[in-house]
């Protein structure tokens, strides 16, 4: 479905992504792991063409969208819930909907989306004309989610939807993921959860310092030494 | 004429220069919000206006004609505008943005004065904006009763775009956050440009306006409004709409007030003693009356 292509990425003189190759087939949850720094909002806002590579190309259905706009990727269905939630505050809850539905025009199709968006998180229906801004932490987080969702997503991009939220409501949100994977949405996650990330995801990939150094299934990179040393031996907080 | 009689005078005065300022200072927020661009070639758009209104006359255009023809020239310089000048520019720096927006009132003016003489020419206005009514001691100028009804509509009019059409509300959503917004798939091109149109279109109201109370035009014309529509929008809270429109009240207020107090030896300086207020007013409220508190969004 998606195929990155050895691309390279950078900022000034600053390479942020240097030879990335990454892999999304229809329906699989794929992981995408490292350290602070290591490139994976790169590579993420790279396929949302709000970054463009230097080198490389990012294919869908093997079509290159070296010449998309981040509009038209939006169109073919790659949607980003980007890290940070950056969900619209001084909107309500329902306008923060309506524009993740925003390019939609089939007007049933889009309520019926919604209904589903306040099924998989019913505080957000309780709260659907209060503003962004006075959510918690984590209802904005389900929005941040419910907004893209209601973009139609063939491809739905998560970039740390569990940053900074209490333990409860990561689990919230892992169920969530596990549901849409369970539906078939096909999924990119962005985490630094590695345990949990990998416990969901069918395969992954280890960036660091803009490379892949490690790419498997889940359940070999749950086993991998590195991983292990890295990331699994002690508390995911405790390495950031 | 009694003091509640004044206090109305005045009021009436203030309401009507703070309406001008406000439909000013909304052109410049809606554009501030969504881009941090401070657009002061803003202003120009009402010389556009009012020149192609006032030539449209003396062709021999009914008024009514001529002002629509004159709103509709303002709407599209500023549409121009943004898709010739600032649209080149999308992610450049806001010190590149700012400088090109002088750039561009550089060149507007002077193609003003090329075309049309550096002089100013006579705004011959109908008579119904000419008119008074007296209400008792009152005088009630026509002119600053139509400002004001305009500057009502168009407000209204306004507010039920922003909350009620998905177009409005995508403009509220990149004023907040533009990249979120592009993620969504809002068309951000469109959204700027309706918000330029609409600014434009108000600017072009304003510029009719404001000739006929002047009497008159010419190219550098728009200086003077689009100062005072920036100070209203820095004191109101820059790129806040509502905080545009309070700000504007402000100072159509604070003149108004100052007209009246200052000993007439003075008056020839009431911008200052009105900036001078204005400055205190920031120092208390640096991020202007609507404006919060929060860093500066990315």
């Amino acid at each position: 479905m998606l195929k990155l292509e050895s691309v390279d990425v950078s900022y000034g003189h600053v390479d942020a992504l240097r030879g990335v190759s990454i892999e999304v087939r229809d329906g699989e949850l794929v992981a995408l792991l490292g350290a602070n720094g290591a490139g994976k909002t790169t590579a993420l806002m790279t396929i949302s063409g709000v970054v463009r590579p230097r080198a490389g190309s990012v294919l869908y259905d093997g079509v290159d969208l070296a010449k998309a706009s981040p509009f038209d990727i939006v169109a073919l269905g790659l949607i980003q819930c980007p890290e940070g939630r950056r969900i619209f505050g001084g909107l309500s809850v329902l306008e923060n909907l309506k524009m993740g539905a925003v390019r939609r025009a089939d007007t049933s199709g889009v309520r019926r989306d919604r209904d589903w968006v306040f099924s998989l998180f019913p505080v957000l229906g309780q709260r659907r004309n209060q503003s962004g801004a006075t959510l918690s932490g984590g209802e904005q987080q389900m929005l941040a989610i419910g907004r893209a969702l209601m973009a139609e997503p063939r491809l739905l991009m998560l970039d740390e939807p569990s940053l900074g939220l209490a333990p409860i409501l990561v689990q919230a949100i892992f169920r969530v993921i596990r549901e849409l994977h369970g539906r078939g949405v096909t999924i990119l996650l962005v985490e630094q959860n590695v345990r949990q990330a990998l416990a969901v995801a069918d395969r992954g990939y280890v960036l660091s310092t803009g490379r892949v150094i490690l790419e498997g299934t889940g359940a070999e990179l749950r086993s991998n030494s590195e991983i292990e040393q890295a990331y699994l031996s002690t508390a995911p907080e405790a390495k950031r | 004429m009694s003091a509640l009689e004044l206090l109305l005078q005045q009021l009436i005065n203030a309401v009507s220069i703070g309406s001008l300022y406000a439909l000013m200072a909304i052109g410049l927020a809606m554009v501030f919000g969504i881009l941090r661009l401070i657009n002061f070639a803003h202003g120009d758009l009402i010389m556009v206006g009012s020149y192609v209104a006032l030539l449209l006359m003396t062709l021999g255009l009914p008024f009514f004609a001529a002002a629509a023809a004159g709103v509709a020239a303002s709407t599209l310089a500023g549409l121009a505008m943004e898709r010739i000048a600032y649209r080149p520019l999308r992610g450049a720096h806001e010190i590149s943005m700012l400088l090109t927006s002088f750039s561009v009132t550089i060149f507007l003016e002077n193609l003003a004065i090329i075309l049309f003489r550096p002089t100013s020419r006579a705004f011959p206005a109908p008579a119904f904006l000419r008119s008074v009514i007296h209400m008792g001691q009152l005088r009630l100028a026509s002119l600053d009763l139509i400002a004001i009804a305009i500057a009502a509509v168009l407000l209204l009019a306004l507010t039920l775009f922003v909350r009620r059409t998905n177009i409005g509300i995508a403009m509220r959503a990149a004023s907040q956050d533009l990249l979120a917004a592009r993620l969504m798939g809002i068309n951000v091109n469109r959204v700027i440009a309706t918000a330029f149109a609409i600014g434009s279109l108000m600017a072009g109201v304003v510029g009719l306006l404001w000739s006929a109370r002047v009497g008159k035009i010419d190219p550098l014309m728009g200086f003077n409004p689009v100062l005072k529509a920036f100070v209203a929008s820095v004191i109101g809270g820059l790129g806040s709409l509502p905080g545009a429109v309070i700000g504007a009240y402000v100072l159509g207020g604070l003149e108004i007030l100052l007209q009246g107090l200052l000993p007439s030896a003075l008056t020839p300086y009431r911008d200052a003693f009105v900036f001078a207020i204005l400055i205190a007013l920031l120092l208390f409220r640096p991020n202007g009356i609507l404006g919060s508190s929060e860093k500066e969004k990315i």
